[in-house]
């Protein structure tokens, strides 16, 4: 954020717009509660800073023009694309560039009717809602289908691309979704592609940070790990990323709800009193019976009923 | 003749500006918005015709500005007013209507007397042009 304030008369104070839009806040916010994501939290920040500086020069009355906001996030599943589209909401709200800022997250289903007719009201619903804020489609190829030239997806993206040339400056549109399948997309709508100016990719976290992750989940929930517990978590992370439909934090989430499932069986027939501590320890046995450590999901969840 | 009906009927016609601000006001209470139209503006026509669902759960003035818009191309030469709705248990009922757009030619009334038994007097509204 080091601005050059050069030699013109008026002058914009970067460093206090930065502090007085309440963007710093934000930014703040996402450091700390987003583990991991630095490439993502990079992005943000250089976004953040072109969006004050282009509203700097429109305040010197220099040459400006409404940026494009529209977005596209890309990752696995789990990698925190809702989260950081709510926060870029914030962001974007903040700086002034959406009025109302809120997140309006939808899919296929929500845009995309079953009959003729049907889906551009159904469409234009939705844009309504979103006017004012941030529009978060998430995994948003679902809306193109090749292989039917008469789904109504199409219809769906042509109303989507009108607003998001026309109505620049009511909403942003956030797409989300694999990356693979995402360049699939862009490259089948080349309308989406060049209305989009900022790509940001979501990385997977790495075995320490989803670690850290769990640790943190636990502790909103008003739980903690014991030592040997932790250490379970750590084996199980390991041994979660190696079998299918991993999903990041999405799956450390699911787990921990199933460890907090064990606990309370284990607490309740045992025979006897619990105190707080005991009320809220995830120890290594609750994490120890999951189906991973016996070597892989049963997918199809036939058994879940039983073993769980 | 100029129709007065609902709030700010006496006041010059709102500007699209002042049209979005009343919206504005409407929607930080809660209040649902609809657009109506009609092409009869007779004091005894309580119900106009809808144009589309009534908006419940918007942000932003926005979205209700772009039905407004539609609404004028489908029927820029007849009155059209937007209701706002407050659904809050003990009003359910209309809090807001304001006319927002106006035919170039409006009617004007005639009001007939009518003697009725016992030297009753009836009146009724005639609408004209």
């Amino acid at each position: 954020m080091d601005g050059d304030m050069g030699e013109t008369l008026a002058t914009v104070d970067l460093k206090a717009e930065y502090e007085s839009s309440g963007v710093r806040e934000i930014l703040d916010e996402l450091d700390r509660e987003l583990i991991g994501l630095a490439p993502v939290k990079q992005r943000i920040r250089e976004t953040a800073a072109l969006l004050l500086v282009d509203r700097a020069r429109r305040d010197l009355g220099l040459a400006h023009e409404v940026p494009t906001l529209h977005m596209s996030f890309t990752g696995n599943p789990g990698t925190g694309k809702t989260t950081v589209a709510l926060k870029m909401a914030g962001l974007l709200h903040r700086l002034g560039y959406v009025r109302k800022g809120h997140l309006v997250s939808v899919t296929r289903d929500d845009l995309v009717g079953q009959y003729i007719g049907h889906t551009a009201p159904k469409t234009k619903e939705v844009l309504k809602k979103a006017m004012g804020g941030v529009l978060f489609i998430d995994e948003a190829y679902y809306l193109y289908k090749p292989d039917n030239e008469r789904d109504y997806g199409q219809e769906a993206i042509e109303i989507l691309l009108q607003v998001m040339e026309n109505n620049r400056d009511d909403l942003v549109v956030i797409m989300a979704g694999y990356a693979d399948r995402m360049d699939r997309f862009f490259s089948a709508n080349p309308g989406f592609r060049s209305r989009i100016a900022h790509h940001i990719e979501f990385p997977d976290y790495t075995d320490e940070e989803l670690g850290r992750i769990s640790a943190s989940m636990l502790e909103n929930q008003g739980y903690v790990f014991d030592e040997a517990g932790r250490a379970a978590m750590e084996e199980y992370i390991r041994l979660r990323r190696e079998q299918p439909h991993f999903a990041n934090a999405r799956s450390i989430r699911n787990a921990l709800d199933r460890a907090r499932l064990r606990q309370a069986n284990r607490l309740f027939s045992g025979e006897v009193p619990v105190d707080a501590r005991a009320l809220s320890t995830i120890t290594e046995s609750d994490i120890r019976a999951s189906r991973v450590f016996s070597g892989g999901l049963d997918i199809d969840g036939s058994r879940r009923m039983i073993e769980d | 003749m100029r129709i007065t009906q609902g709030c700010f009927s006496f006041l010059p016609d709102l500007t699209d500006e002042q049209i979005r601000d009343q919206v504005e006001y409407i929607l930080s209470r809660d209040w649902a918005v609809g657009i109506e139209w009609t092409s009869e503006p007779h004091p005894r026509n309580t119900y106009w015709e809808m144009w589309g669902n009534p908006m419940f759960d918007l942000k932003d003035a926005k979205g209700v500005m772009m039905e407004l818009d539609d609404c004028r191309k489908a029927h820029g030469d007849k009155y059209i007013r937007i209701n706002a709705f407050d659904s809050t248990r003990g009003w359910e009922t209309v809090m807001m209507s304001f006319i927002v757009n106006r035919p170039e030619n409006e009617p004007s009334f005639k009001t007939w007397r009518m003697e009725a038994d016992g030297r009753h007097i009836r009146y009724t509204h005639e609408m004209i042009g």
